[in-house]
């Protein structure tokens, strides 16, 4: 009688044995150092991983393509994922414009285009001539409003042409937001400091594009280094399509380019 | 649609960039240049009387500074309320970017406080000595730090502080006029918002500041002295009057001249701003702004001034349009910077602003910044007293 009560308590001892082994065994996975070296992602940017960050060499710059955004959200859906975008704040999003027969243009942007643009307008009742989107960002200006209005200087320009933000030096007090001529700031609800895209600042010094560039199915968001001939950016700027920028008269030399941009766009 | 131009066609989606759809200077934005324009007011009508020796306003001149210093002990409050992170304000202090308009207020603050304070102590030293020899220990030790130690009356040395008030009040002038032109500089350097950015801002913060602290100190006289049972000076309140008025005029010809021409350029942001004027903000800018608050007082105002009135109309008149000229200012204020703020930086459309009740920067939150001012000035008249007729100015500090 005693013999099966044995074996059922060398079961269980080997049963407590294993989970003991394999608690440990995860444990120590999730301690060990998990660094850019170890990356299994291929490096998107050439020339940034083992090797010094040169801040003044590099001279980034960001493009987007208005003829081949089709307004799918993704790369909003990212940002917001990668971040942890509060509701109601954008830090990206995705304008969808219509233009009638009479040069009349509808413009809207329902939650940012974060949930993609699956269904047309059904408000507008006359004859749509034509429609495009245009993804929106950080313009990381030349010479940033933001920055110079921030009284604390917690809004900075690096000299790799990063507009960021330091959150443990920033009051809140929304001067930048206001004059930013683009809108891309806002305060988070929780921290209560200036918030903005960063261009993916974090990925970008792991050599690695920005989130919303990498989910971009249409390649419709380029982003690269001016500096570097082969570079796709730098192919762009050479090319003979044209680049503009957004709100040229306000003198800020942003280094957000749009390509196919129309006139329409403000 | 058959006459559409790009301004017409801009307004017809109402697009608001997705981050401006929040108004991010509430309340407590407005309530800043407000209390801060009620000091440069208050100021002013100080230094007609200590520096332009401006001698009918005698009733009303130290009365004038202490509700400068009860309002400026306040200027930060709202301030601090609108801070998303109100423990690093002194961040603006330690490491201010000298870029940055804002960066100087705090330092401009100090200043304005520095001046004004000192200009008090010295105003009321005779008084002050009188009474740290009459009190003892506690009592005593407050007017000693009060009187910096000294309590020496002679001829001498109330020469030496007639000169100094006198500079004081000098020094006071500009720094006021820049305290407050800087308040508004803060918005018309503001390029992104074209309802803001106009050299004109400063100019129209300046000249509104002064027509609200000469209203604020012609209303709380009137009101402080019937609430006394005590005669109101109307030698005194004429010459108020004739002031504000001549402020008015000059205030109301730039917040005019703003819209006008803003109408009569008729440039691409033109479409903007009359729609906002003309949409969102009708009420509050034509009719209360221009109509009932600026038209109104400026026919009162040429009745009390241009007509022989009686003297007790005209103090009853005054304390009326002195009334409405406080809310004048306080819609501009509104105007400015909430109707500003209406407008996206799209081009496209206008977003709404709904005031709260409880949040910090709410209603409830408003009405106590300007509750306690007055809080501060009934605490101040117990150490300083306001009024001082009948007494000559070096000596006039020794009694009510």
């Amino acid at each position: 009688m005693e013999q099966p009560e044995s074996t059922l308590s060398e079961d269980r001892r080997q049963f407590i044995k294993k989970v003991l082994k394999g608690t440990i065994a995860g444990s120590l996975l999730l301690v060990l150092p998990a660094g850019a070296g170890n990356l299994k992602v291929p490096e998107q940017i050439k020339g940034i991983r083992n090797r010094p960050w040169e801040l003044a060499k590099q001279n980034f710059a960001f493009i987007v393509d208005i003829t081949r955004c089709i307004g799918c959200g993704s790369c909003c859906v990212a940002d917001k994922r990668e971040f942890n975008v509060p509701d109601g704040h954008y830090r990206t999003w995705v304008e969808r414009y219509l233009k009638d027969f009479d040069d009349a243009v509808y413009v809207d942007s329902p939650k940012g285009g974060l949930d993609g643009y699956q269904e047309p307008r059904t408000d507008i009742k006359k004859e749509i001539r034509d429609t495009f989107f245009v993804p929106k960002l950080c313009n990381m200006c030349h010479e940033p409003s933001c920055v110079q209005v921030c009284p604390v200087g917690a809004t900075y320009r690096s000299p790799d042409g990063f507009v960021l933000v330091d959150s443990d030096r920033c009051v809140g007090c929304a001067y930048c937001i206001q004059a930013c001529p683009y809108s891309v700031r806002f305060l988070h609800p929780v921290t209560h400091t200036a918030e903005k895209c960063t261009w993916c600042y974090h990925r970008v010094r792991k050599g690695l594009l920005p989130a919303c560039v990498e989910v971009c199915p249409t390649g419709a968001r380029k982003f690269g280094d001016l500096n570097d001939p082969e570079s796709e950016v730098t192919q762009i700027l050479k090319g003979p399509g044209v680049l503009t920028v957004l709100k040229k008269e306000m003198g800020n030399w942003p280094a957000l380019y749009y390509k196919g941009l129309r006139r329409e766009v403000v | 649609m058959n006459s559409v131009h790009e301004g017409a066609s801009y307004l017809i989606s109402n697009y608001v960039f997705p981050n401006d759809l929040h108004v991010h200077w509430s309340m407590m934005i407005v309530l800043y240049p407000y209390l801060s324009g009620l000091v440069d007011g208050a100021f002013i009508v100080a230094a007609l009387y200590y520096v332009f020796g401006v001698k009918s306003l005698k009733p009303i001149a130290r009365f004038s500074l202490i509700f400068a210093l009860s309002f400026l002990l306040c200027v930060g409050m709202p301030v601090m309320l609108h801070l998303g992170r109100p423990e690093r304000n002194l961040n603006m202090l330690i490491t201010p970017s000298p870029s940055s308009a804002m960066a100087g207020g705090g330092y401009l603050f100090m200043v304005t406080l520095a001046v004004l304070l000192l200009l008090i102590l010295f105003l009321y030293r005779t008084f002050l000595v009188k009474q740290q020899r009459q009190s003892k220990g506690l009592k005593r030790l407050f007017y000693q730090v009060l009187t910096f130690g000294s309590d020496n009356l002679s001829d001498e040395a109330l020469a030496l502080d007639e000169k100094v008030i006198k500079f004081l009040a000098a020094l006071g002038i500009p720094v006021a006029t820049i305290f407050h032109g800087y308040v508004g500089f803060l918005f018309g350097g503001v390029k992104a918002n074209p309802s803001w950015s106009t050299p004109l801002m400063p100019v129209i913060f300046l000249f509104s500041a002064c027509v609200s602290g000469i209203s604020g100190i012609i209303l709380a006289y009137i009101v402080i002295k019937r609430f006394r049972k005590e005669a109101v000076d109307t030698a005194c309140v004429r010459t108020l009057i004739n002031t504000l008025f001549g402020f008015f005029i000059l205030a109301f010809s730039f917040e005019m001249l703003e819209v006008f021409s803003h109408h009569y350029l008729r440039s691409g942001y033109h479409h903007m701003v009359e729609g906002l004027l003309n949409g969102p903000l009708f009420i509050s800018f034509w009719i209360w702004q221009v109509g009932i608050c600026s038209l109104g007082p400026l026919l009162i105002l040429g009745w009390l001034c241009l007509l022989r009135v009686k003297d007790s109309a005209f103090v009853i008149g005054s304390a009326i349009v002195s009334f409405i000229l406080l809310l004048q200012v306080l819609f501009m204020r509104w105007n400015v910077i909430i109707g500003g703020q209406l407008m996206s930086k799209s081009a496209r459309g206008y977003t709404e602003f709904h005031p709260e009740w409880f949040d910090k920067e709410g209603i409830i939150a408003v009405v106590f910044v300007m509750a306690v001012p007055f809080i501060i000035l009934f605490i101040l008249s117990r150490i300083f007293p306001l009024w001082m007729e009948g007494k000559s100015e070096a000596q006039g500090a020794g009694g009510k």
